[in-house]
């Protein structure tokens, strides 16, 4: 009974640990999906060239990853206020055929952010080995008779406490702040947010580049963890995409609860059915929600809100 | 119509079906094909994307799903994998239907997204299940049916001449105005009595079942097929997507022209020394290019592209 | 004869209810009028009838049939067309092209949706403009297009909305005189207008709806003289 027990109870911590990182990148795409009405599906390319950032910070100049989120963040954000201003701008103004102009776009930018990785960097697996990449503690460390055993990775712990954190910095600015109030305004109704005085114009930027940004971070608090090559960037994507339609619509709260509730479930699969179908889980979660619940988790909170 | 304009197509139909009398090298007529194979499946796409404004970037489940229906019936029963096509037909208008049925509820977006993710679980079944696909191994036809490609060549043309006539009569008929109807303003359409769903689903169908005649053409003219290659989303489904878009969408000629430019473009750069490496890079440059200054590709937008050039009158 | 019967219908979204427990009937071959102040829920009324929102509660009969809960197609095919406020003009298409479009919900031949087409264009008065693309057209023809769209589609029932909002006096006119030769042909309508003189001539009963309940129901005489109708204007402009 006692290692059923513990291999749940430590498949669920892992699935929360992950769930925490992973809320931090579907927020990025939630954020600029919100406000700006915009799917970037280059989000996870971005984050690509950011973990590439932080390796060679850590290669080159001995920088710890997690100290590269004050440069990788930074450049993101520079990164993302560039690409809206001077690619996502001019495509919106451009009369077509097809509304959906802005997702094609993005996907060339993917394609071309991805390709000039693996032309520069090559397809090498590579990782940044930190001194305390396998530290971890133990439960019967500090309770002599625990029945079963547990432990919490090092890094893994470092870099959800960090996911949290910056989370709760982006609510308090988000709910807090002029600037963020007016971004909600942008993303709530456009037109009220320009009669208002807000500078629209400004707010998407900002907020494409806060996306990037949050993205960039999350980059810093993965590489410790896991290894990079450049094809990851899709899968980054993938992963940004099922939490935005999973939190539902564009919503923040619903992403942080979305990427929870994927980290759990990829933990889950990940030890119950094998690695492998960790993709396929994702999509068929997708295709789900989209089918069962198409507001997502957003739609049950809401509907929570209004039962009162 | 001017007489000229009225037989433009039958004319170039006569002038490629002439084209293996001239004694090109194989190298030419295997482009050629390429490009005749990718005409259809832009063709297809441009159905449901450029008329019926829904925009599909999981084609690679039709292409692949027609593939592997001539793929699987030669490989575990030994019948010429030619009986593929018509299987080809049945199983892209299943596929059709189910994706229909979960995606075409959606809207913009969220509907384009579906079709990305649907095409993907298709590659990774596709993958997994072993049984019937063999997998990453892939499926090969041991015994092609002809070594020169003028029989391939006469295959194609005449699929991608059925192609071009369907969408023509279908964009003129009674669906096509509904289709058109539809991508205009989807809420007016169904105020005009239109059954938006019914008829989406209709340029669904017809648009997959097209692709999937495209692919079990493919399994039988390259002689190899796996997951990766015919399911991929950047080779396949991106793809496709690109030869409308630069081609021109909703027009009739734009995926042809599409299919000719992507195709040099592709192998042009693929044979490149240095540059090769980087042909995804140049792909997505000329996407970005497209977008912004040519939406409507390079015949929808053919005035636009005059004036860049400096030819032609400001409007 | 009752055409349309509207029978207690509510409609919430979220804890709002933009329209709570109205009823009314439209008889053959009247026109109808609706007002109200704005946000009074006219215009979901209209979307409720049309299929374009099923009702939260209460039921729709059109022509014996109940029609709550169909979808805008269906109920289109059973006779009724509307306008929209905001129009909706298929944009990339010519007008000729609009209307064929909507004349194919009646006959599968291109040549007949063209004939019919071409003939409800006329009685409109926009053969001129036939091949214009209706993208580029000032807001008075498009708000014809609407109504030659909706007219096309051969319905029973005609709903308007707001077709006479922000056309010059000579479009106006024209406006009112497409109404009553759409009358004539025996077509029943149901008008949203803000134009007070408009559609006190051109109705025969009126309904008035405030806050998303009826408050009155009657002839256009009634309606100039009902106290509550009048607070529910005048109160408006006190408070402007």
């Amino acid at each position: 009974m006692a290692p059923h027990i513990e291999l749940l109870l430590q498949t669920l911590i892992a699935g929360i640990l992950l769930g925490g990182l992973y809320a931090l990148i579907g927020l990025g795409m939630a954020l600029i999906l919100g406000v700006m009405r915009i799917i970037n599906l280059a989000h996870g390319d971005q984050m690509m060239i950011a973990m590439y950032i932080a390796f060679f910070g850590y290669d080159l100049f001995q920088i710890d990853p997690y100290l590269s989120i004050f440069i990788a963040a930074p450049a993101l954000f520079l990164l993302g206020v560039g690409l809206q201003k001077f690619l996502i701008t001019p495509v919106l103004r451009v009369e077509s055929i097809l509304p959906h102009n802005q997702v094609i776009l993005t996907v060339g930018i993917g394609m071309v952010l991805s390709n000039l990785a693996t032309v520069f960097f090559t397809s090498d697996y590579r990782s940044t080995p930190v001194s305390y990449a396998t530290t971890a503690w133990y439960l019967s460390d500090y309770w002599k008779d625990a029945p079963i055993e547990l432990s919490l990775s090092l890094p893994w712990s470092v870099s959800f406490v960090f996911s949290v954190a910056i989370t709760a910095l982006l609510w308090f600015f988000l709910g807090r702040t002029d600037t963020g109030r007016s971004i909600r305004a942008t993303a709530q109704d456009l037109d009220a947010a320009l009669l208002m005085g807000v500078n629209v114009q400004r707010m998407r930027m900002l907020t494409f580049g806060i996306g990037s940004a949050l993205v960039g971070a999350a980059a810093c608090l993965f590489i410790p963890i896991y290894y990079l090559y450049p094809a990851l960037g899709k899968q980054f994507t993938n992963i940004a995409f099922v939490i935005t339609i999973l939190g539902g619509l564009g919503s923040v709260e619903g992403a942080i609860v979305g990427g929870v509730i994927l980290g759990i479930f990829e933990s889950l699969t990940s030890t119950y059915l094998g690695m492998g179908w960790a993709p396929a889980g994702r999509f068929i979660i997708f295709v789900l929600v989209l089918i069962f619940l198409p507001g997502g988790v957003a739609s049950l909170i809401k509907k929570k809100r209004f039962a009162k | 119509m001017t007489t000229m304009k009225k037989y433009f197509p039958l004319i170039v139909l006569g002038c490629l079906a002439m084209l293996p009398l001239i004694g090109l090298s194989d190298y030419i007529m295997h482009i050629i094909i390429l490009v005749l194979m990718w005409s259809v499946i832009g063709m297809a796409w441009n159905l449901l994307g450029g008329y019926c404004g829904q925009v599909s970037f999981g084609h690679a489940a039709f292409f692949g799903v027609g593939a592997y229906s001539a793929g699987i019936l030669y490989y575990h029963t030994g019948i010429t994998a030619w009986w593929g096509m018509p299987i080809a037909v049945g199983a892209a208008l299943l596929v059709a239907l189910g994706i229909g049925f979960i995606s075409l509820r959606l809207r913009g977006p969220y509907f384009v997204l579906s079709t990305l993710a649907i095409g993907e679980i298709f590659r990774i079944f596709a993958e997994n299940l072993e049984e019937y696909t063999q997998g990453n191994l892939g499926i090969m036809i041991q015994q092609r049916s002809w070594v020169e490609k003028a029989p391939y060549f006469y295959i194609i043309l005449g699929i991608a001449a059925l192609t071009f006539v369907v969408v023509k009569i279908v964009a003129e008929s009674k669906w096509g105005y509904y289709f058109v109807a539809i991508r205009e303003d989807q809420d007016a359409a169904e105020s005009l009595g239109i059954n938006s769903t019914l008829f989406k689903t209709i340029a669904l169908s017809l648009s997959g079942v097209f692709t999937g005649i495209a692919g079990a053409f493919y399994m039988n003219y390259m002689g190899y097929i796996d997951p990766g290659i015919v399911f991929a989303l950047g080779e396949i489904s991106i793809l496709t997507v690109m030869v409308v878009m630069v081609g021109g969408v909703a027009t009739y000629w734009g995926p042809i022209v599409g299919a000719v430019i992507m195709v040099f473009f592709s192998e042009l750069i693929r044979s490149l020394p240095t540059v090769g490496a980087a042909h995804q890079t140049l792909f997505g440059i000329l996407l970005i290019v497209i977008i912004i200054f040519l939406p409507n590709g390079i015949v929808g937008d053919f005035p636009k592209l005059l004036r860049l050039f400096g030819i032609g009158r400001k409007p | 004869m009752s055409l349309l019967q509207v029978n207690n219908v509510s409609m919430f979204f979220g804890g709002l209810a933009a329209v709570s427990n109205v009823s009314f009937e439209v008889k053959k071959g009247e026109i109808l009028g609706v007002i109200g102040p704005n946000g009074a829920g006219k215009t979901t009324l209209f979307n409720m009838v049309n299929g374009f929102y099923k009702p939260s509660k209460g039921e729709i009969f059109f022509k014996g049939e109940k029609i709550s809960g169909l979808r805008s197609y269906q109920i289109c095919k059973r006779g009724m067309a509307r306008t929209f406020q905001v129009v909706k003009p298929l944009q990339r298409m010519s007008v000729l092209d609009n209307v064929i479009a909507s004349a194919f919900v009646r006959t599968n031949s291109k040549s007949e949706a063209e004939e019919i087409a071409r003939e409800t264009i006329k009685f409109t008065g926009l053969t001129a403009d036939m091949s214009s693309i209706s993208k580029g057209l000032p807001l008075g023809k498009r708000k014809k297009l609407e109504i030659t769209r909706a007219l096309a589609t051969r319905p029973e029932l005609l709903l308007l909305d707001e077709s006479c909002a922000g056309l010059n006096p000579s479009e106006l006119d024209e406006s009112i005189e497409i109404i009553r030769k759409i009358k004539e042909k025996g077509i029943t309508i149901m008008v949203i207008e803000h134009h007070m003189k408009v559609i006190m001539s051109i109705s025969d009963r009126i309904v008035v709806v405030n806050y998303g309940q009826k408050i009155a129901d009657g002839s256009p005489d009634e309606i100039g003289n009902n106290p509550q109708v009048i607070e529910a204007y005048l109160g408006e402009a006190h408070h402007a």
